[in-house]
Formats: C-alpha cells, sequence, structure tokens
C-alpha cells in the first residue's frame, strides 16, 4: 500500500526528456520511472502514464492530444500510479477518463475541451457536514466507518478508514462543516483520515470474500427481469451491431435498476448520448426513492473523440469508484458502453507500441486485462463486515455485428449473462430488441427463490411456459416459411398466436413510454398471467371444436397488447381475464 | 524557426523520412522544396529527435534526397472569415475559383479540440428535409451526424443535393413566422469530375452556392491530402456555426475515399492492420471527423452531418460502413432493388434509423402522432416484406386475408410513401397523413403501435375495405 498518498507520500520525481512522438505515444531517456507510474509531458505538462521501460528509454501513453510537443521537452514523473480521488461529491458529477470534472474543465477552457488542464476529481473547497459515528477512545481498524456525510439527497456517502491504515485508538474528532481535506479523525499512532483519500485505478480495493448472489437487480425490463435476470453483483454483456439498442438498454439501467448508486462509464461512444443522460437524469425520479437519478449516478465521459488513451483508463477509474461505494456498504451498478472501444484503445495502443498482435490485431492480454476488470464484480463481504455489491453490465459492439470476433467471445467465458440483441428485430422495431433464442442467464436458477418468495411462488414455472412457447413458435416458423400458416393444424396455429401476444404484449417494451419505460416485477408476471389465461382458454375452446380462427378473434384479446400501457395494471388486467373467459365460453 | 534541412534519407509512397538536429513538434506542417522549386507541403508523423516522418500531401513524386525541407513551427491551420461563404477551395484550402485571396479573420488548427459533452446541447430541433422516408421515419435532427449509406452507381448524390436543397427548420409561428435555411459546406473527397460538376451545377442552379463553401478533392488529385480536406470543412463549419451563429449542413462525400487514403498512409508507415488492411486506430480517426458535429449551450448556430459513404459490394459489414455506424446517430440505406424498381429516392427504411429522432418529433415538434404512427409503418411494413418470400413459394391464394392486406401495404408503402422524386418538397403533415392513409389499409385492431386516441383521431375510414375489394 505504498501508493496511499497519506500514508506514504514519497515525492520520488524525476525528470527524463523526449526522445520521440508519435501520436499519443511519446518516449523519454533519462527517466527514472516504476511501470505505470503518471507523469507530465511536454512544457504543457500533459498527462500521461508510463506502459513500457526498456534500458534508458521510457514509453509513455498520454491522455491528451500530442499536436506540436516536440522531442527535448522535459518529462517530469510523479512517482505514483494513476490514482482517483475518492471522497463526497462524486456523485452528481461528471468526468473524463481520468477523473477530471468535465463541469469544470469547461469553465476553465471553454465549451472545447482544451489541453494541459488539470482538476482534482473532488472539489476541495467544498464543505460538506460531517457527522462523527465514533468518538474519542473507540478502536478503529482499515475500513471502518468514522462518520456520515449526506453527499446527496438520497445517499449518505461513509467516510472509511482507508484500507492500508493500521488502525487503532481514536484520539481527536472533527464534526460540522469541513472540506474534504480537513482531518475529520485521528488515531493514536498518528494517522489522520479525511473525507477524501485516493486509490490507484488498477488495483482492486481488499475485501474479505466473494459471496454468491442470490438477489436480483431488478431493472424495470421485462425481458431481463422476467427471462434473463441478472443478480446483485453480476456480470452481463450486451452485444449487438450499430443500431440495435444497446446504448438505450444501458440507459434504461442506469435509469430503472435498483442499485443503490450508478456509475455510468461512457467508453468512446458519442457525445450527444453523454449530453443526454446528462440533461435527462437530474429530471427523472428514481422509482424507489422518488429523488432525481442524478443524486445517486457517477457519470464518466470518454467519448470517442477524447483521447484514446484516456478511454483505455476510464473503465478502471469508473470501477474504482463502484468499489468505493461499495466498501460503504452499497449495491453498485457500473455501466461500460462500450467495452468494445476500450479494447480497441489497447489495440492502438499496443500497436504504437509494435507489440506483436494476438488476434484481429487486438493484444495477446486482452483476455486477461478483460477478465481482470469483470472479476472486480461480485458480491463482497467488505473488510468492515457490511456487505456490498458491484454489478457490471458492458455492452460490446462487434464489428459487423460478427459475434465471433475477440472482444465478444473473450467476454463471453467471464460474464454470467449474454443478452444478444439482433438486428433483424431492431428493423422491425421491436424493442428491446433483445433476442429471446440466443440470450441467457445463469442466474436463473439461484435467483428463483427471490421470485417465489417476492412476486408469486408460480412466477418460474410461467416463465418456463413462455420460454417453451417461444421456442415451439421458433420451430413452427421454419415450416410456416416453406407452407403458410393456414397450413398448420390448429393448434400450432394458436399456438403462433399465443407466442404473438408474447412477443408484441410482453416481451416489447417501449423504452420512450411514461408507464412502459419501468415495469415492477409484479406488473411483468400479472401480464404472463394474462396471456396464459388466453392460452388456457382458447385450447380449451378448441378443444370444444371451437374453428380456431373465431377463438383467436374474440374481442378482448387485442387489449392484451395494450396492459403495457397501463398505470392502474392491476384492475386492467383482472378485467381482461373476465372479459377473455367469458367470450371464449360464449363460443362454445 | 524556418531552418533548412537536406538530409532526406528516405522517400516511401507518400512519406519522406528526414534526419534532423532541433527539435521538431508533433503534426507540425512541413514544406518540401524539390530541385526544380516546386514546394510541396506535408505534416509530422512522428518526430524523434533523430529523424521525422513526414506525410506529403501531394505526392512525393518529383521529390529526392537533394530536395530541401522546412519546418513552419506550426501545425496546419485553416484561414477563416464569413467571406468564404460562396467560394470553391481546392481539397487543400486554396482558392480555386479564381476570386480574391481569402483574408481571414483568424487562422484555426484543423485537427479541432472535443467538444466538452457538460457544453453540449443536446440536438431537439426538427429538420424537414421534405422526403417522408426520412422526415417520417428517420426524422433528421440540427446537430445530428446522419450518413449516408449506398453503394456505387446509386443516386446518393442525387438525395444529398435533395436534403441540400430542401432542407429547413420550420421556426416556431411568431419568432420570425418564417424558415431558416442553412449554409452547406460541401467536402468533396476523390470524387469524379463529372460528379464533382453535378453538385456544382444544381448549387449554381438553385442559387445554393452563395450560402455554401466547396472544398474540392477529385479523384486525379494526391489521395493523402484527402485526410485533411474534411478537417478544413469542419472547421470552417464549427467556425460558421459556433462563431457566426449560422445552422451548418456538412455534406462529405465519399468517406470511402477518406478511408482508403488512411489506409495508404498506414501500409507506407508498416503499421500492424486491423480488419482489412485498415489501420486500427480507424475509429478513433473517423471519430475525429464525425463528433465534430451537433450544438453548443448558448451558442447560436449547429453542425449537421450528412456524410456520404458507398459501401464496398454493398456489404454493410465492411470496416468503413461499420464503424461509421458506430459513431453516427443512424444512418440512411440506399437501396439497389429499390432503385431498379424505379422509387425516387431509394430509401429502405427497414435498416435505416434516426437515434435522436425519437427527442425531436411528436407534439411541439412535428405532430403528436407521429412516434407512434412511424413505429406502426415500420413493423407493418417489416410484416409485409417478411410475406414476400412465402409468396414466391406458396403463392397468394393460400394467404389470409389478413397477410395479403400486409402484402398490399408493403407495396403501396413502397410506391406512394417512399415513391415522391427528386424534385418534390413533402411538408411533414403532408407525409403523415399519407401514412395514415396507408395504415388505414389495415384494420384498427392491427394497429397496436398507436395510442388508441390517435386512431380515433386520424384513422381513414373506408380504406380497409377498399383495398380487400381490389
Amino acid at each position: 500500500m505504498s501508493n496511499m498518498s497519506q500514508a506514504t507520500a514519497t515525492e520520488t520525481t524525476s525528470e527524463g526528456v523526449i526522445e520521440s512522438v508519435s501520436g499519443p505515444v511519446v518516449t523519454a531517456i533519462d527517466l527514472d520511472a516504476r511501470m505505470n507510474d503518471v507523469v507530465y509531458v511536454g512544457e504543457e505538462g500533459l498527462m500521461g502514464e508510463v506502459i513500457e521501460i526498456e534500458r534508458n528509454l521510457v514509453t509513455i501513453q498520454v491522455y491528451e492530444e500530442t499536436s506540436d510537443v516536440a522531442p527535448g521537452e522535459p518529462v517530469e514523473n510523479t512517482g505514483e500510479p494513476l490514482t482517483v480521488d475518492l471522497g463526497p461529491g462524486m456523485l452528481d458529477s461528471i468526468y473524463d477518463g481520468v477523473q477530471r470534472p468535465l463541469d469544470v474543465l469547461e469553465e476553465q477552457m471553454g465549451a472545447f475541451l482544451d489541453r494541459g488542464v488539470d482538476a482534482p476529481g473532488i472539489d476541495l473547497e467544498k464543505t460538506w457536514e460531517f457527522d462523527p459515528d465514533v468518538e474519542e477512545g473507540d478502536e478503529v481498524e482499515s475500513g471502518d466507518v468514522v462518520g456520515i456525510v449526506p453527499e446527496t439527497e438520497s445517499i449518505d456517502h461513509k467516510v472509511l478508514v482507508p484500507p492500508g491504515y493500521e488502525g487503532g485508538e481514536v484520539v481527536d474528532v472533527n464534526s460540522g462543516a469541513l472540506t474534504v481535506t480537513d482531518t475529520v479523525v485521528e488515531l493514536d499512532n498518528g494517522e489522520e483520515i479525511q473525507m477524501r483519500q485516493e486509490w490507484p485505478v488498477r488495483e482492486p480495493r481488499p475485501t474479505v470474500e466473494k459471496e454468491t448472489p442470490t438477489t436480483p437487480l431488478v431493472s424495470g425490463q421485462r425481458i431481463l427481469d422476467g427471462l434473463f435476470p441478472i443478480a446483485k453483483g453480476g456480470t452481463a454483456a450486451i452485444p449487438g451491431p450499430f443500431g440495435s439498442g444497446k446504448t438505450v438498454t444501458q440507459h434504461q439501467l442506469a435509469k430503472w435498476a435498483d442499485a443503490d448508486i450508478v456509475v455510468y462509464v461512457g467508453c468512446g461512444e458519442r457525445g450527444n448520448e453523454m449530453t443526454e443522460v446528462i440533461e435527462d437524469f437530474p429530471e427523472l425520479e428514481d422509482p424507489k426513492t422518488g429523488k432525481p437519478l442524478m443524486s445517486r449516478t457517477s457519470l464518466i465521459a470518454n467519448t470517442s473523440n477524447m483521447p484514446v488513451a484516456a478511454r483505455e483508463s476510464c473503465v478502471y477509474t469508473g470501477i474504482t469508484i463502484a468499489e468505493y461505494y461499495r466498501d460503504m456498504g452499497y449495491d453498485v451498478a457500473l455501466m461500460a458502453d462500450s467495452t468494445s472501444r476500450w479494447a480497441e484503445a489497447m489495440r492502438e495502443i499496443s500497436s504504437r507500441l509494435e507489440e506483436m498482435p494476438g488476434e484481429e490485431g487486438y493484444p495477446a492480454y486482452l483476455a486477461a486485462r478483460l477478465s481482470e476488470f469483470y472479476e472486480r464484480a461480485g458480491k463482497f463481504k467488505n473488510i468492515n463486515g457490511t456487505e456490498g455489491s458491484i454489478s457490471v453490465i458492458g455492452a460490446v459492439s462487434p464489428p459487423g455485428g460478427d459475434f465471433s470476433e475477440p472482444v465478444t467471445q473473450n467476454t463471453l467465458r467471464i460474464v454470467k449473462c449474454f443478452w444478444a440483441l439482433d438486428a433483424d428485430l431492431a428493423e422491425r422495431r421491436h424493442f428491446p430488441s433483445i433476442n429471446w433464442t440466443e440470450s441467457y442467464s445463469l442466474y436463473k436458477d439461484q435467483l428463483d427463490p427471490w421470485w417465489r418468495e417476492n412476486v408469486d411462488e408460480e412466477y418460474p414455472e410461467y416463465r418456463q411456459w413462455a420460454v417453451d412457447v417461444l421456442d415451439e413458435e421458433g420451430e413452427l416458423q421454419e415450416i410456416v416459411q416453406l407452407v403458410g400458416k393456414d397450413a398448420l393444424p390448429e393448434d400450432q396455429q394458436l399456438t403462433l398466436e399465443v407466442a404473438r401476444y408474447i412477443r408484441e404484449g410482453w416481451l416489447q417494451q417501449n423504452a420512450f413510454h411514461d408507464v412502459d419505460t419501468y415495469c415492477e416485477p409484479e406488473k411483468t408476471y400479472l401480464m404472463l398471467t394474462a396471456i396464459r389465461t388466453f392460452s388456457d382458454e382458447a385450447f380449451a375452446a378448441l378443444e370444444a371444436g371451437v374453428p380456431v380462427e373465431e377463438a383467436i378473434d374474440i374481442e378482448a384479446a387485442p387489449r392484451l397488447n395494450r396492459i403495457n400501457t397501463q398505470e392502474d395494471y392491476e384492475a386492467y388486467i383482472q378485467e381482461l381475464k373476465d372479459d377473455m373467459t367469458e367470450q371464449f365460453r360464449e363460443l362454445y | 524557426m524556418q531552418k533548412e534541412y537536406k538530409t532526406i534519407t528516405e522517400i516511401s509512397g507518400p512519406l519522406v523520412f528526414a534526419e534532423v538536429d532541433e527539435p521538431v513538434g508533433y503534426n507540425e506542417i512541413v514544406e518540401i522544396e524539390t530541385p526544380n522549386g516546386e514546394v510541396r507541403r506535408g505534416q509530422v508523423l512522428e518526430s524523434t529527435s533523430e529523424y521525422v516522418a513526414i506525410q506529403v500531401f501531394e505526392g512525393t513524386s518529383g521529390i529526392d534526397r537533394n530536395s530541401s525541407v522546412r519546418f513552419l513551427g506550426e501545425t496546419l491551420q485553416m484561414p477563416l472569415t464569413e467571406d468564404l461563404l460562396g467560394r470553391v477551395m481546392s481539397g487543400a484550402g486554396d482558392p480555386i475559383d479564381g476570386g480574391p485571396d481569402i483574408e481571414p479573420e483568424e487562422e484555426r488548427e484543423i485537427v479541432g479540440a472535443a467538444i466538452n459533452p457538460t457544453a453540449r446541447e443536446y440536438p431537439q430541433e426538427f429538420i424537414q428535409t421534405g422526403v417522408s422516408a426520412i422526415d417520417g421515419m428517420n426524422t433528421l435532427i440540427r446537430g445530428q451526424k446522419l450518413p449516408i449509406f449506398s453503394g456505387s452507381g446509386l443516386p446518393h448524390n442525387d438525395l444529398a443535393l435533395q436534403i441540400a436543397r430542401q432542407a429547413t427548420v420550420p421556426e416556431e409561428d411568431g419568432a420570425d413566422g418564417g424558415e431558416t435555411e442553412f449554409a452547406v459546406i460541401f467536402g468533396a473527397m476523390g470524387i469524379t469530375a463529372e460528379e464533382a460538376n453535378e453538385f456544382m451545377d444544381d448549387f449554381e442552379r438553385t442559387g445554393a452556392l452563395e450560402r455554401s463553401v466547396v472544398f474540392m478533392n477529385l479523384a486525379d488529385d494526391p489521395a493523402v491530402e484527402r485526410t485533411v480536406t474534411p478537417r478544413l470543412v469542419l472547421t470552417t463549419a464549427e467556425y460558421l456555426a459556433f462563431d457566426k451563429g449560422y445552422h451548418v449542413l456538412v455534406i462529405l462525400t465519399d468517406m470511402t475515399n477518406y478511408c482508403e487514403a488512411l489506409r495508404e498512409i498506414g501500409a507506407a508507415r508498416e503499421e500492424v492492420p486491423g480488419r482489412r488492411g485498415y489501420p486500427g486506430y480507424m475509429y478513433t480517426d473517423l471519430a475525429t471527423l464525425y463528433e465534430r458535429a451537433g450544438r453548443i449551450e448558448g451558442r447560436e448556430g449547429s453542425v449537421t452531418q450528412l456524410p456520404i459513404l458507398t459501401m464496398p459490394g454493398d456489404d454493410d459489414t465492411h470496416p468503413i460502413p461499420d464503424l461509421t455506424g458506430y459513431i453516427t446517430e443512424g444512418q440512411i440505406y440506399i437501396d439497389r432493388d429499390l432503385n431498379s424498381q424505379g422509387i425516387e429516392p431509394p430509401v429502405n427504411v427497414l435498416p435505416s434509423l434516426s437515434r435522436l429522432m425519437d427527442d425531436g418529433i411528436g407534439e411541439g415538434f412535428t405532430r403528436e402522432d407521429h412516434a407512434d404512427l412511424s413505429d406502426q409503418l415500420y413493423a407493418a411494413y417489416a410484416e409485409g416484406e417478411d410475406l414476400r418470400d412465402l409468396v414466391n413459394i406458396v403463392g397468394r391464394e393460400a394467404l389470409s386475408e389478413r397477410d395479403n392486406k400486409y402484402l398490399d401495404f408493403a407495396d403501396d408503402f413502397e410506391s406512394e410513401f417512399v415513391q415522391q422524386g427528386h424534385d418534390t418538397n413533402r411538408g411533414i403533415e403532408e407525409t403523415l397523413d399519407i401514412g395514415w392513409e396507408l395504415v388505414s389499409q389495415l384494420p384498427k385492431e392491427e394497429l397496436n403501435r398507436i395510442d388508441e386516441e390517435l386512431i380515433e383521431k386520424y384513422y381513414v375510414e373506408g380504406q380497409a375495405e377498399q383495398v380487400t375489394a381490389d
């Protein structure tokens, strides 16, 4: 833990000289550096990181645009790895890939991102109301909570003894309005605790152990909650070609997932999309707490045209922030959109280093980096005894929508939920365009008890029924393609009709409709029971000799496709079930 | 600073390597003078304390080891002034229309800085292009980047010109009462002289030239210059939009040629190639172009981009359309089959998409029924399209009445909604009304994407029966 600045602030800086510049890669000579040290490059002091050391030559990836930087200019080593500032003020804010607050940058350099400007990740001047949890004489260890700061409307920020501290007896406690650099608690061994701590981004924060997650991360999206649930502490990948709805799905998760904290990493994606999040989230309400969504959200935006090296680091910045809130005992959800851009940043840097490429030009360590990252997700027992979780949902953008490419394949080997987006579905405006035959969730079994207990004892059976009907439809569709629907036996024609309601009425969900955008598990379940009622009654009618055309033509049936937009869904569904039953029975 | 070197050690394709004894900045501009006095411009691609690698814009032929190399100590700049409107420039930014020299108000680096996402304003203003397939189904929004995915021999230029001619933003009543026109900045990269003439004739015929700036890199101009042209275009666009308050429509054609030039440079540098030989950083490079669209909070103007690319082999998984699609906010597909059926413009709406559409349409922007109606048109057209395969096998008689209605719908959608001709300018109301006439061929119960109240209000009674009577 030598890199904890408060504990051992070693100022072993040294200066070197630039030897060559090629895009984001700069080499320097005569620089005393360790791997992954942060350095300041050139007259303008551009931030960079040491990524290779060879004899007297140090290779640096620079997080900013390098135009006009010339050999001979100085390089200064900070002697510390890339760290993030952790403390109150991270929620409701937006950072670039190296945790520079974008709103502060805008104040300093206007609408366009200039370079060579640094700003601390959290405001050093701002005061926070610190409410201590310990008294003089208390014993504390690393990880323990020493006090609470109301960070936003919905989140209490817990001030922790930084990991790596020895701990001891509290000898002094401050309270009231303090800045993040003021000492709030002092220990008998001289250790001082502030609201702000630093942590190197590439190193996971310590925990006691990883546990098996058993609670779903409820997202209010029927196809996810209902068919392919992710656990709190789980990992999921959303691969799909462009235009298939990756970003909308990620946004929906960021909006409605029932996590305490959301970290949204926009990695190499569109600027306007980040702007949309910045403008939308403060106006949206958390369905649970009724507070603005932004007050539980931290955004990291490294858009596609921002420097490529900072894109490489932005996922690490995000997950480190997530780990910090996990340590407080919160359930955190991290969305990374898109991990492919991160992998491409690795590829770009790797190729500038002239490393021997692996598959499709990606570096040979691609798989290792991806698994290191996803392994930081999970449900954990923290060192202070609390439990917290990090769920990671990574979008993947496979070239040409081909899932056999290296990033998708290496991701699939790690994650346990696979939500395959489908361009065909997107083309017919079936949203969310998640393919129900290709997707899977390995959390289903461990989450079933939760559904039985909290929604309905029968839910897993209903889900299985829906899956079976959809599977059968898939098989029947192949025949229909050859001979037409009318050539099928009547019961199979009816199955197709039931499957259509499952697809159109249940799986489809309109993210832009005020009511339909969020669907609680109870509603997800009840909607399915309504379609089941239709199915059961229709088959009974068929048995009784009613022709299939008449059976599927009952007047109430189209209302199955309207439940999604009903706010008062319970009454609506009950009435619909009654009407359907009545109308079916009238037929025979 | 203007030290002259005669130290060229290697010339390879578009690259020149020279030894230096003083530091040279990355991306700095270089002038190379050949023994017969000709001056070529280039840019530093790699700078070390011993040598520099220079990418020469105008080609390396004629350069020898005795040519002299001058480093200008600055990066490539674009001279900017409002007077650029109405001018025609070369792909390297020099006037070629015989007009007076450009007297710049200021000069700016063409690389361009990224817009801070917190400073952006989310684009929400509907642009009426007068093309139903776009306005109705894939609405263009002010500040959007919406490429046209086309193929060789397809009329993408006609569509681009139609949009450039017709694009307006309907202003709210009471403001000006009128409509705002766009300043058009046209960047040609490696297009043929004939295509270029087509554009210029149209600009001149419609009087659009006086609110346009044209940058021309033609097919026989140096390929490396193409990597500069779009940056000149976008630097000009940003200046006019964010400093002078113009609403700018940028047309870039053909992005495929731009990417070929990137590949050429990459190959000359012996870089590790990515997919199909294109450089691994092509995504980042394209992003530094496409992301230069948008709106900025508190500033008047906007930059809307309409890049055109021809997909090699009509294959949208090719790296150029693929990477483009991942960066841009949607895409418009030009379709070969529709074109051969004589549909004008031959836009295939199914794979087309406008990501910003949802927030820029509906009440207050276009009309309350727009979103639902377009969803329904999509779903119904997709269903009809599916049935076409089936009909080839089993024939129409074997299909149900419902299926036949969808088949008719798909045909009519193409011939009445998409088909309009390159000279027809349809208002949004007209577009939506045509849409309602089409969906009203289907029974009301089938319209499950549309709110019931809207069906009551807009459904055209009597259409459904008409069709079955045929």
